[in-house]
């Protein structure tokens, strides 16, 4: 069946997620769409699997215009979806996953498991999988969880099936297994629409290659007439500087120096043998997939979980306790990925969660000294121009930029040497991210060192004046900001390789290997041990 | 990007949607709802004062206030707790424990090889303080080391606890706390019947808890730690607070005031039964929350739950004094446990509602 979009268009409140976006999915061909985070992929699909309704705009299935009333009508008409977060229950087997709100029964009370279990091994043997449908899903690796998801679409008799970032935590095997079974769906006529940030995957498996970019359509291309190179560039398409500052000031001495630091994981480690080092002055940004382990590695630094192996020292000064009071004593500040969970306390006021993490300091003879504590988180949320209804307002009454700001402001109060900020400008408007931008530079040129975490590549591209790739809970590839290409970082980013950070002949192969010949393999590795 | 709020400039120049006066009886509503347990207290003491006139007395208001002095100070030390996010059940319990040591340490003293010794009636209050304190500990250590859930590490402490003050006194009772001159330990009456400046001592230690637990809950930095683990735990623990001490020191505290209250329970009733205070833990809880301290932590006040302990103490008094049946009391009592919490809820939302349109 051919899915087809016509001019959708979709706002939430005040932000406009798609607008007037064409995207046509032909039968029985992989149709590829991609675009950066917040693009609106994910947004195009739950309106064609029916959980969003469009608020302008048509769907057409088989050249009909059909109305999608919610995902079971969507799954009715043969049009089913596999999400990137796993919808799975732990706590059940595989057989009650895959037939979770559509048991088979036997008589109108009793599910009739026999059937149940026989055609989920049916599935599980199509997927190549030798598991007992009886298993828990909560006992299998992520990548057997996800392919049980996939398992769960194929039960249906789908006729369009979306997938949504699916390999992004399947190990390689896995991903061929799931190829050969989309190429299998293909030759059923099946329509298959695949969302992935993976270059070097989709190019494999893809027929037609559509590219969003901030809520709009900008290429439709078959996949044999475009390359790599031709994709990011659709992918980035604005100039960044325009939007980011770049920090100009010099880099000093060194004040992080993280040397073979192993977090271990489930399956493999999550951070694997990683060494950096952060200057005065400089802004390093590290860019990688979805668990790459880039988060864990930031965690790890600041002391919130353990490694096995491996040394931090900052500023000069090796610091083996690895508490987060310890590191916050030595010198580091987290700014986290997700301030709702890990940042702000909501129930408290601006002033109070700017202080939160020095409250200590306000103190005469035991007792808070309100006139200062006032005074200090007027001083900083000025600073930072933190815009408010007043500093005792609750901090949830702020917009997600200022909500951030104010993260950033308890941070900068521990009076850190080197921040870390685990993707600043996530979830917050351009304007807000153009200003945490700015910020960063302006930290930099005050002799802070700035580690930060995206997945943007336009952002870390802009303001990092080093990037750092990982891949697999390794760092594959480093590159100075004056060589650093989109291609580049994409390739380094799916790549398995290591970047050795003492064998030469090793580092030099990590150049990356996806991009057109002489363009992206520019980006040298940096010398980073000797200064 | 549903957090994203447009800049304040536009949310300015966009029409505003309900009208001023809604808002200004929304504001009232919300002052209302805010102050509803004083509120629910005036009420009370209007109604039952124009059913019985002897009720708003002030020798019933003073012998009121007492009742309430004990269930107040279990629910402070409970509030501590519940302000971190956690729930402490086993305060009935540590009160009649603490009531049975010292109890034990003035009726038969302590015996050590070579004799019996005696302690003068501070250190038995001592003594028992620090029991219901080591007992706290122990509930604190169980739930941060062990990760054993609040609710379940303080229900084992309840029959934990109530067990051993059987234990101490193989189930019997001891009759006579009064002390001997020759041993130096009478006047353990001082705190739970005397009276000083004609209100009850009890009463005092009750203004002093108040006091205390305010001023820690709001002029120092650990009372900031406190509402900032029960609001958010994973936040606090990136802002570099050792949560775990945090929580061991709550548990402490609560139990600490829950021993104390045992005291003052044991010296009024001037013996010591191991069945003291079975069941108080549920008027503390019921106590903090219809004073507006949420089960889910991070809000809450001292004051609110002192109030809600008056409310449960004048309601269930004057339930008493005109005669309705124990059976109705605790009904009454029920009912307006819910009613406090759905009233809560209200407020909540209203308040969000309003904050969104001023933000």
């Amino acid at each position: 069946m051919k899915l087809v979009a016509q001019a959708i268009s979709k706002s939430y409140g005040g932000v406009q997620a798609l607008s007037e976006v064409d995207f046509t999915a032909y039968e029985g061909k992989v149709n590829v769409l991609v675009g950066e985070n917040g693009a609106g992929k994910s947004t195009l699909m739950k309106i064609l699997s029916g959980s969003e309704k469009p608020t302008s705009g048509a769907i057409l299935l088989d050249d009909e215009e059909i109305e999608l009333s919610g995902p079971r009508d969507a799954m009715a008409r043969g049009i089913g979806i596999i999400h990137q977060e796993l919808s799975l229950f732990p706590n059940l087997s595989i057989a009650e996953n895959m037939f979770a709100g559509r048991e088979l029964r036997r008589g109108r009370r009793f599910v009739d498991k026999g059937t149940q279990r026989r055609r989920a091994r049916e599935v599980l043997t199509r997927l190549s999988q030798n598991l007992d449908p009886d298993t828990l899903v909560g006992d299998l690796p992520i990548g057997q969880q996800q392919l049980v998801e996939i398992g769960r679409a194929l039960l249906e008799d789908v006729r369009v099936l979306i997938m949504d970032e699916p390999t992004s935590a399947l190990s390689n095997n896995e991903v061929d297994v799931l190829f050969e079974v989309m190429a299998d769906l293909r030759d059923h006529d099946v329509t298959v629409i695949y969302i992935s940030h993976k270059l070097d995957e989709f190019r494999r498996i893809g027929d037609w290659v559509t590219v969003l970019r901030d809520g709009k359509l900008v290429a439709h291309e078959s996949m044999a007439k475009t390359d790599t190179a031709w994709i990011v560039r659709q992918m980035v398409g604005r100039d960044p500087d325009s939007l980011y500052a770049h920090n100009s000031s010099t880099a000093g001495q060194t004040l992080l120096d993280v040397r073979h630091l192993t977090v271990p994981g489930p399956v493999r480690p999550l951070v694997d043998d990683v060494s950096l080092t952060v200057h005065a002055g400089e802004v390093v940004g590290v860019y990688g997939l979805m668990g790459a382990g880039r988060t864990e590695l930031i965690e790890c630094l600041m002391g919130m979980r353990s490694s096995t192996s491996g040394e931090v020292r900052i500023r000069d000064k090796a610091e083996p306790h690895a508490t987060v009071q310890a590191r916050m004593a030595a010198g580091l500040a987290l700014v986290p990925e997700d301030r709702q969970r890990d940042g702000l306390v909501q129930t408290m006021s601006v002033r109070d969660n700017i202080l939160l993490a020095t409250i200590g300091r306000f103190t005469r003879a035991g007792l808070l000294r309100g006139a200062t504590e006032q005074r200090t988180a007027a001083a900083k949320a000025g600073e930072l121009s933190i815009k408010s209804p007043g500093l005792s307002a609750l901090v949830t009454s702020l917009s997600g930029g200022n909500q951030q700001k104010v993260v950033l402001a308890r941070a900068l109060l521990t009076e850190p040497v080197v921040l870390l900020l685990d993707e600043p400008t996530r979830g917050i408007d351009v304007g807000a991210k153009s200003q945490i931008g700015a910020l960063m530079a302006e930290l930099a040129a005050q002799g802070f060192g700035v580690l930060f975490i995206s997945s943007e590549l336009a952002e870390v591209i802009a303001m990092a004046d080093r990037v750092l790739v990982m891949a697999r809970g390794r760092i594959t590839a480093e590159y100075a900001a004056a060589d650093v290409t989109e291609e580049a970082l994409v390739a380094a980013s799916a790549s398995d390789r290591v970047l050795g950070m003492t064998d030469r002949t090793e580092r030099q192969s990590a150049a990356p290997h996806d991009g057109r010949p002489g363009e992206g393999q520019e980006g040298m590795p940096m010398e980073t041990e000797n200064s | 990007m549903t957090d994203t709020v447009a800049s304040p400039a536009s949310t300015a120049a966009a029409p505003e949607p309900n009208p001023p006066r809604n808002r200004v009886l929304a504001q009232a509503a919300l002052l209302l709802l805010r102050g509803r347990t004083l509120v629910v207290l005036v009420v009370l003491v209007i109604f039952f004062s124009a059913i019985s006139s002897e009720y708003l007395t002030q020798s019933n208001l003073i012998l009121m206030t007492k009742h309430v002095a004990i269930n107040a100070i279990l629910a402070i030390g409970v509030t501590f707790v519940i302000l971190t996010g956690g729930i402490d059940l086993s305060v009935g319990s540590i009160a009649g424990l603490a009531g049975m040591v010292s109890g034990g340490l003035l009726f038969k003293g302590l015996h050590v090889p070579g004799g019996t010794v005696f302690f003068s009636v501070a250190v038995v209050i001592l003594i028992g303080i620090l029991v219901g304190a080591l007992v706290g500990a122990v509930n604190g250590l169980v739930i941060t080391r062990f990760k054993v859930a609040p609710f379940i590490a303080t229900l084992g402490m309840l029959y934990v606890a109530r067990g051993i003050a059987q234990l101490h006194s193989n189930g019997g009772t001891y009759p006579d706390l009064a002390g001997t001159p020759g041993r130096h330990n009478e006047g353990f009456h001082v705190i739970g019947v005397d009276s000083f400046l004609g209100i009850p001592v009890a009463v005092w230690i009750m203004i002093g808890v108040i006091v205390a637990a305010v001023v820690v809950t709001t002029k120092t930095p650990f009372g900031r730690r406190i509402f900032a683990v029960g609001g958010n735990e994973r936040a606090a623990i990136l802002a570099g607070i050792r949560v775990n001490r945090v929580k061991i020191a709550v548990y402490i505290i609560s139990g600490a005031c829950a021993a104390l209250a045992g005291l003052l329970l044991t010296s009024e009733l001037g013996a010591a039964y191991p069945d003291t205070a079975t069941t108080y833990e549920l008027n503390a809880i019921a106590a903090a929350v219809l004073g507006g301290t949420a089960l889910s932590g991070g809000r809450g006040t001292i004051i609110g739950t002192v109030m809600g302990a008056f409310v449960i103490g004048f309601l269930s008094d004057g339930l008493v004094l005109v005669g309705v049946s124990t059976f109705w009391q605790s009904v009454v009592k029920g009912a307006v446990i819910v009613f406090a919490v759905i009233t809560e809820q209200a407020q909540q939302r209203l308040q969000s509602g309003l904050s969104k349109r001023t933000a």
